[in-house]
């Protein structure tokens, strides 16, 4: 299934919280202030490395550009634009959104 | 409303299909408005015979706490609802148990029974939804 995280990771808990109820072979999807947790060199790192054994881990390439951290994604993290988000929702029957 | 020949847009494209929907709670009673429209939602939900299940995850537990009295802050005490929920056929409620041992408390702290599972069993549980509504 696939999982959408859309808040920072500093500010909510909704990352750890979906981190702790995904089921190996998911697929995470960071949007909005959740991209922070896809840049290298942050307290959030060693959590998204983690879950990235277990998970395919995408995140929002316009969120991160428009933050000013696209250079610092995370290896392993695939970046999607509009159109890849657009594909995994479709690819997906179940989608939970961590609001 | 089960009727074979009924082609009404309750039964959808085939007729009496019903699927799993779970609604996942996780935010605290008051402080937002979240948990009561998610509540009605699910009581809405009720009226479409669908496998319905609710989640309490984070603060989510919070909705359920036995003793919550409202007066003094002059908005409506919700709890008593989630009891109401057997009646519209919703007896599906899952809290999950990191978050109550997170937050001190046990299924005796809540106004309802529940089924206490652990992330790992809420994640499964989650993968077999077909539709999944964050409240």
């Amino acid at each position: 299934m696939l999982h959408i995280v859309n808040k920072s990771p500093f500010e909510k808990t909704s990352l750890e919280t979906c981190l702790r109820l995904a089921r190996p072979g998911s697929v995470l999807l960071l949007i909005e202030d959740a991209v922070y947790a896809a840049a290298r060199g942050n307290a959030a790192e060693s959590k998204i490395r983690q879950a990235a054994r277990t998970l395919k881990v995408y995140a929002l390439s316009p969120d991160l550009e428009a933050r000013g951290i696209r250079d610092k994604a995370i290896d392993g993290i695939e970046l999607i634009d509009y159109g890849g988000f657009v594909d995994l929702v479709a690819e997906h029957t179940a989608v939970q959104s961590w609001l | 409303m089960t009727a074979p020949m009924d082609d009404d847009e309750s039964s959808g494209g085939a007729a009496g299909t019903v699927k799993k929907f779970m609604f996942v709670n996780r935010r605290a009673p008051y402080g937002t408005i979240y948990a009561l429209e998610g509540l009605e939602t699910v009581l809405i939900s009720a009226a479409f015979d669908q496998d319905v299940s609710m989640v309490f995850v984070d603060d989510g537990v919070y909705e359920l706490m036995k003793g919550q009295q409202t007066k003094a802050i002059e908005v409506k005490n919700f709890s008593p609802t989630y009891r109401a929920l057997e009646g519209y056929d919703i007896e599906k409620l899952y809290v999950e148990q990191e978050s109550l041992a997170a937050r001190g408390l046990t299924a005796e702290n809540l106004v309802v029974p529940v089924d206490v599972l652990s992330a790992v069993e809420l994640g499964e549980l989650m993968e077999q939804q077909d539709v999944l509504i964050s409240c």
